[in-house]
């Protein structure tokens, strides 16, 4: 196998929120406040190879936004390293970190908020490859013209206003102004999940397309199982902060090992199922804030044993290419 | 079996500054106690302002121009307020989307579901904090004489649902609307509280109108479909009719287009277009520019063709014995 586009490794992400003044003289007085701290993201660990489509899915407040973000360069990691094409990002000068930048975009949930109200299309579509140089001022309005058409766009739109457009189309205009910047990497952030059925299609067709035209590469973030399932080659499953599964797309649908992938995925409404006795696995999802000691899914798991309660399972290779963290994987 | 509710003709439409939008357009269909039917839709097709009309909930500058819709026998529209109110959280219940719309956030739980109680029956305190802590035990609440003292902000959001699917229940209403009540809620939990309706339904026989835009979580939970496009009921029948041999092109594009229905990594069957503006809906079929099937007969007005008993299709052109 080829070197990983991106390879993330041991990275953590920590949310403090400090105490406030009421806290801080109440401790004064004696009382032990102590600043709340999430961890959103705790020592997780992936590559993705050039070309390949990677899907993470979890429920929320599971992190798969924040591994998102952190991959992207929005957020630094907290500890951890994120490598692109083997160079610690951190360690780069700022010329090459914007390069870096560059190359990696990211699109957003809602089209209705990530977009400029006030700024007409083709210049939301222009603005980052002029600025950054990528194309010659003359010929900035045919590339445009070239991205929107790609992106299945009317380029005599591009004087247009966001408002002037659906939902779709809007987030057609996002990949739009995603890929104005000859990215490589693409991060999707929920992209389809505010768009209607007959909408959602027609905006993951545009990104096989794309996928096969520019030899993009993706990290598919979403909580619809359904819609990873047709577009990653491999799935990675994240629950409160931690990686508990990552398998080939097809293997971890066949015969999921970890047992919260296999409640979510037994979960997933499907139109084949018909009037089924749902049998939901017990619990709800624990605050972030506090997590469960141990391996983060013992409470609601059907085969916990004492020891998930005092010590969190490793995310181990347990056949070529599948990885997952549970403790009976090690009893035979 | 005996029928709950049965709307004819429905025709809700709202005064806006560009124009009349009719967002319910010749709406009908019935549900049997204990019965559950989906009502299927994007965003605009109507399926939420019919939910709102059968309750009587539709302000100005919305109103109900047309139909009947009879409830037990009792037609609804046109109902005073006064009489309405004896119907709305007695009789008929409403779930919604968003749990905070129904649960007031600077009250305890008990103080809201006894006062539900108390608003259409005469009864004391003790009987009917009794009442408030069976229905959160029904719908799966742990420990309620605990929980009952808390306040919205210290349940999560699937906890949250729970507790407005319980003020639902403490009429033991015999028709329940619920909009859309799990699409904020993560898979997991959106399974535990289907769960927990469809028992609901079946033990108590209680109507259920299940508004979703989701045809899978439909798939599972009803049994009968109603699929709602552009404000008009485009095709209705068993869950299993409607889903394995849809009829409107609309529902098999829809069903195509699902990625499980697609071979993984192959393109997926689209319907191209998008959903069109309600205020300007040219004559004949609202579907026919997205269509593969419209031809010129599209430009009337579409005829219902009614194949079996129960069973529904406003198309010209429906597709005969399913298949897409």
């Amino acid at each position: 196998m080829t070197a990983p586009l991106i390879e993330v490794r041991n990275v953590s992400r920590l949310f403090v929120k400090p105490i406030d003044l009421a806290q801080q003289i109440a401790n004064a007085f004696g009382a032990h406040q102590r600043p709340e701290i999430v961890h959103a993201v705790d020592d997780v660990s992936f590559a993705i190879a050039e070309g390949e489509v990677v899907g993470l899915v979890g429920e929320s407040g599971c992190g798969k936004s924040t591994v998102g973000r952190v991959v992207a360069g929005v957020l630094d990691p907290s500890a951890g390293q994120v490598r692109f094409r083997g160079r610690d990002v951190a360690e780069l000068g700022s010329e090459e970190r914007r390069q870096v930048k560059l190359k990696t975009q990211m699109i957003f949930q809602d089209p209705f908020a990530s977009l400029n109200p006030r700024m007409r299309i083709g210049m939301t579509i222009g603005e980052a490859p002029r600025h950054h140089g990528l194309v010659a001022a003359e010929e900035l309005d045919a590339y445009v013209d070239d991205v929107m058409a790609r992106c299945g766009l009317e380029p005599g739109f591009k004087r247009r206003y966001p408002h002037q457009f659906s939902g779709g189309q809007r987030q057609r205009i996002s990949i739009a102004r995603a890929l104005a910047v000859k990215p490589e990497f693409l991060i999707c952030d929920e992209a389809v999940a505010a768009l209607d059925v007959s909408i959602q299609a027609q905006i993951l067709n545009l990104f096989m397309k794309l996928r096969a035209e520019l030899r993009l590469t993706y990290l598919f973030i979403s909580h619809d199982l359904g819609v990873v399932e047709h577009l990653s080659d491999r799935v990675i499953v994240m629950y409160l902060g931690r990686i508990v599964e990552m398998a080939p797309t097809e293997e971890l649908f066949r015969r999921p090992v970890h047992p919260y992938a296999q409640a979510l995925l037994a979960e997933v409404p499907r139109i084949s199922k018909r009037r089924s006795r749902f049998a939901p696995v017990k619990g709800e999802i624990p605050s972030p804030l506090n997590p469960p000691p141990g391996c983060h899914f013992h409470p609601r798991c059907p085969h916990a044993l004492p020891r998930c309660r005092v010590e969190a399972p490793a995310l181990r290779e347990i056949a070529p290419g599948r990885w997952a963290a549970c403790h009976l994987n090690d009893t035979p | 079996m005996a029928e709950t509710l049965r709307v004819e003709n429905l025709r809700t439409s709202f005064l806006t500054k560009w124009g009349e939008v009719t967002a319910v357009d010749d709406v009908s269909f019935s549900v049997d106690a204990g019965e559950i039917l989906g009502i299927v839709g994007e965003s605009g097709s109507g399926k939420t302002v019919t939910g709102f009309s059968i309750l009587g909930l539709i302000d100005p500058p919305g109103r109900i121009k047309g139909g009947r819709i009879l409830f037990q026998d009792e037609d609804l529209v046109g109902l005073p307020e006064n009489r309405m109110r004896e119907y709305r959280g007695k009789r008929i219940a409403m779930v919604f989307q968003d749990p905070m719309m129904t649960l007031n956030p600077v009250l305890r739980i008990d103080t809201q579901l006894i006062e539900s109680v108390l608003a259409h029956d005469k009864v004391d305190r003790v009987t009917a904090r009794q009442r408030a802590r069976d229905a959160l035990g029904q719908v799966g609440i742990p420990s309620p004489d605990e929980r009952l003292a808390s306040y919205p902000h210290q349940f999560s959001g699937g906890m949250r649902q729970r507790v407005a699917i319980a003020m639902a229940l403490l009429h033991r209403p015999a028709l329940i609307v619920a909009d859309e009540p799990t699409t904020a809620l993560d898979v997991t939990i959106q399974g535990q509280i289907l769960f927990e309706v469809q028992k609901l339904c079946k033990e108590s026989r209680t109507a259920l109108i299940w508004i979703s835009h989701d045809l899978s979580v439909v798939a599972g939970l009803a049994d009968r479909v109603a699929v709602m496009y552009a404000g008009k009921l485009v095709e209705q029948g068993s869950v299993d009719d409607v889903l394995d041999r849809p009829m409107h092109p609309y529902t098999s594009g829809l069903i195509g287009s699902l990625p499980s229905n697609n071979i993984r990594g192959q393109p997926l069957r689209q319907i191209p277009g998008m959903t069109p503006s309600l205020l300007n809906l040219s004559a004949g079929c609202a579907f026919r520019t997205r269509c593969p099937r419209a031809d010129a007969a599209c430009l009337e007005s579409p005829p219902v063709s009614v194949p079996a008993s129960g069973r529904e299709v406003r198309c010209a052109h429906p597709l005969v014995g399913g298949g897409s």
